[in-house]
């Protein structure tokens, strides 16, 4: 004790082209830009894969073949495994060839990553069914453990998760429902039977994730053997380390310049060098180890920012008012059946769509938590709202078997 | 900030030199001018602000004397005209256009004037005031400050610029000691069309007056009531502010939303041609002509829009756009703008991109969350553009003069 449990989150989304009013009934296609810009969803792929996917897949095959001890968790969104089956077919070998080891497991989500479990029950199940369907494809296996989109949890999603026979299901190690107790621990969820809930440590996920380069930081530079002490500090005051992060952290977010892939080469063994240490996969935390409390979150927490809800996604006006309109076109997009609308439909529900919506630092000009391919969070919705009522457009032609001129006009 | 001590600050005697003051003003020249001279005169600064004639004007901290160049030169036009206005006003071959003229006169007049001045530095504003500037300065010897509002390649979108003008413009910038632009976008303009030291610029925006974010009752409430959307244009009706683009995309918003009233709040040597080019493109329907407004009535028209847009060629600054900001109006501004650079909670366009303007104003005309964000961040960002903190900027270059 304690056990490193490494989850790393896949996703890159789908994002919006520029979708002017005027393109409204004219172009059914929203994501498929083609320009140099940030809205080009296969150039930015191509770098992510190029600069963080590979060298760490890579990195991560040669230590799994040298530490027989380390463990790995994985979430993908389906929206990442379509475009990496779509355009690059290679990433997506090396992903497979990781899980072949048996020794990396496969978290079930949405399949579109997004935030449906708040605003239609029926269709989450139907993503999260999507999504089992796509991983059982792609890496023959069946996930055990839950995570949602930006972590975002409450008892309702603890109970849904309990009821559907998951072992675990992930959350923010938050003070705010947790108060003295530490998220080194497992724990139940209230309301529920079976399963346990697994907190990340924020602390020393984020000493990775977002402080590694930081300079100004005063524990920098972060070494293995630093971070190492820290976790064994642990011991006899916890039972794991949950350490959840995005994987783009490595290499993406977190430059190879600074050292990001000589730490995590370093980390397992660094880790081993303490006797009580190791490492777990999700489902290995939940059988090694009891849960030591019940907690009780009524409301929504999320791993984003000093507030930890979901006010990134939905804070302000132009974020309720889009994805309000899309969960209105519900029942009749799924009352006319059109599979390629479904399909586009539940494409604009990726949460990213109204993280770029986002008002919040935007005034502060924090670039850092401000990464948006788009000029301006009003941007972004005018290509959304444009291309969610070209959606209604189309859906009102399927479902009337024509199209008025009057559809056509704006107002 | 750093705070200077009052009493270093005291010391310092400005001589500022304008062409006109807020009320008795053609355009935002006249509100800068007496937005930073306010300004100043809080924080210390001993100023006198020379005006070309007498007006009937009273300031508060800061004393005003008048050059008393004749009448009849300055009745002729307001400030800011463009080149072609000119051009057929006067005999291109023979004389100098009348304003020249009058700004060699206000130079002639601060001879005079001059010597009864003490000053620590010379603060000019735009051309008309660069020669008595450089006559303060030569007969002073003190340095000399050129704040730069706007200059003859923004007047005239770059297409023909008065010759004169940019002459006097030039010698009036490269004899400054410091030149400080409203805006970054106007900043390369002087290093590249006037070559100017860039080591001797400093950008200052501009501020904003907070009187302008007062309540009133709202204006064209008929067309309100009958449920007209208010697309609105302020400002003068010149090539620089791009007037046919709005008309352009006018023609398109009512395409898409026939319910849009277009209001044009401004004259210029272009009305006309606005005018024939709505006709033209058959939507004079549509548009409202009020002419030049002031005081409440200008505010309550930014208060009755549902978007102001301006689609500047090349806007120096563009305080226009945070009077709509702070009057709580979504703005659409021109990316060929120094409020562009600045303002974060505003939309923006290259000005020739008629389709992403008309894309931009329906998209605020229909979603009613966009306004609804727009004018609250707008509303609160605007209030960081103090004069105060264009006052402190200004001090700090007169620190590194003195």
């Amino acid at each position: 004790m304690p056990s490193v449990c490494l989850y790393f989150q896949v996703h890159q989304p789908l994002r919006i082209k520029r979708f002017r009013v005027f393109d409204v009934g004219w172009d059914p296609e929203y994501f498929n830009d083609r320009s140099d810009t940030n809205l080009n969803n296969k150039k930015v792929l191509g770098k992510v894969a190029g600069k963080s996917y590979l060298p760490t897949n890579n990195l991560f095959l040669n230590l799994l073949k040298k530490y027989p001890e380390l463990k790995l968790s994985f979430s993908f969104s389906g929206i990442l495994l379509e475009q990496l089956e779509k355009d690059f077919p290679q990433v997506l070998d090396s992903f497979k060839k990781l899980v072949d080891t048996d020794r990396v497991e496969i978290l079930s989500e949405t399949y579109h990553h997004s935030l449906a479990f708040f605003y239609s029950k029926s269709e989450f199940e139907k993503q999260v069914d999507l999504h089992r369907a796509k991983v059982k494809e792609i890496f023959g296996v069946k996930p055990r453990v839950f995570r949602n989109t930006e972590l975002a949890y409450n008892n309702e999603l603890a109970t849904w998760a309990d009821s559907k026979g998951y072992q675990a299901i992930l959350a923010e190690g938050w003070d705010s429902f947790l108060g003295w107790r530490s998220p080194n621990f497992v724990y139940r969820p209230k309301n529920t039977n079976k399963i346990k809930i697994l907190l990340k440590n924020y602390k020393l996920s984020d000493d990775i994730a977002f402080r590694f380069s930081d300079k100004s930081w005063r524990s920098w530079p972060l070494t293995a053997d630093k971070f190492a002490h820290w976790v064994s500090a642990i011991n006899g005051n916890g039972h794991v380390v949950n350490l959840f992060m995005d994987y783009e952290t490595f290499g993406e977010h977190q430059w190879e310049a600074h050292g990001i892939f000589n730490f995590l080469s370093s980390l397992p063994r660094e880790i081993l060098k303490h006797p009580d240490n190791d490492f777990a996969t999700v489902s290995e935390v939940v059988q090694k180890y009891p849960a030591m409390d019940e907690v009780d979150v009524p409301s929504i927490v999320t791993w984003a920012d000093t507030e930890r809800d979901l006010s990134a996604w939905v804070g302000n006006a132009i974020q309720t008012s889009a994805i309000s309109f899309l969960y209105s076109l519900e029942d009749r997009i799924l009352k006319v059946g059109d599979a390629k609308l479904i399909d586009k439909w539940r494409k604009l529900q990726t949460s990213d769509h109204f993280y770029y919506m986002c008002t919040k630092w935007f005034s502060d000009g924090d670039v850092h938590k401000y990464f948006n391919p788009y000029e301006s969070p009003y941007d972004a919705f005018i290509s959304f709202m444009n291309a969610a009522n070209d959606l209604k457009l189309r859906l009102e032609k399927k479902s009337k078997g024509r199209i008025r001129k009057f559809d056509l006009r704006y107002a | 900030m750093y705070r200077y001590p009052r009493e270093l600050v005291m010391a310092y005697k400005v001589l500022m030199l304008g062409w006109e003051l807020y009320p008795f003003n053609s355009g935002g020249l006249g509100e800068a001018c007496l937005g930073l001279a306010n300004a100043l005169s809080k924080k210390g600064i001993d100023l006198t602000f020379v005006l070309p004639r007498k007006v009937d004007i009273t300031v508060d901290g800061f004393r005003v004397v008048f050059a008393d160049v004749d009448e009849d030169i300055l009745k002729t036009l307001g400030a800011y005209t463009t080149s072609p206005l000119w051009s057929h006003i006067i005999n291109r071959d023979e004389l100098p256009p009348d304003f020249v003229r009058a700004a060699f006169k206000y130079a002639e007049k601060m001879k005079k004037l001059v010597k009864k001045q003490k000053a620590d530095i010379i603060h000019t504003h735009d051309w008309m005031t660069y020669p008595s500037g450089v006559m303060a300065k030569s007969y002073l010897k003190k340095p000399m400050v050129a704040h730069v509002h706007s200059t003859e390649y923004d007047r005239t979108g770059g297409y023909y610029p008065n010759p004169y003008v940019y002459k006097i413009e030039k010698e009036g910038l490269l004899s400054s000691d410091r030149v400080l632009p409203v805006g970054g976008f106007m900043k390369e303009i002087l290093v590249k069309n006037y070559g100017v030291d860039e080591q001797k610029i400093r950008v200052v925006y501009n501020g904003i007056n907070e009187d302008f974010g007062k309540r009133l009752p709202p204006a064209l409430t008929k067309f309100k009531e009958l449920g007209f959307k208010i697309v609105l244009f302020l400002g003068r009706i010149t090539l620089q502010k791009g007037p046919e683009y709005f008309v352009r995309a006018a023609k398109l918003v009512s395409a898409y939303n026939p319910k849009t009233l277009f209001v044009v709040a401004g004259s210029g040597d272009m009305d006309g041609y606005m005018m024939s080019e709505a006709a033209r493109l058959g939507v004079m329907d549509k548009f409202l002509f009020t002419g030049f407004l002031r005081g409440n009535e200008r505010n309550q028209i930014f208060q009755s829009a549902d978007i102001f847009v301006m689609p500047s060629v090349s806007e120096p600054f563009g305080i226009v756009a945070l009077e709509a900001a702070i009057s709580g109006t979504p703005v659409l501004v021109s990316k060929q703008s120094g409020v562009a650079e600045v303002m974060k909670n505003i939309l923006k366009a290259d000005f020739w991109d008629i389709e992403e303007m008309a894309n931009k104003i329906l998209a605020v005309l229909k979603f009613d969350a966009l306004p609804q964000d727009l004018k609250w961040e707008s509303g609160k960002e605007v209030r960081n553009f103090s004069w105060s903190r264009a006052a402190d900027e200004v001090i700090n270059v007169y620190d590194q003069l003195i």
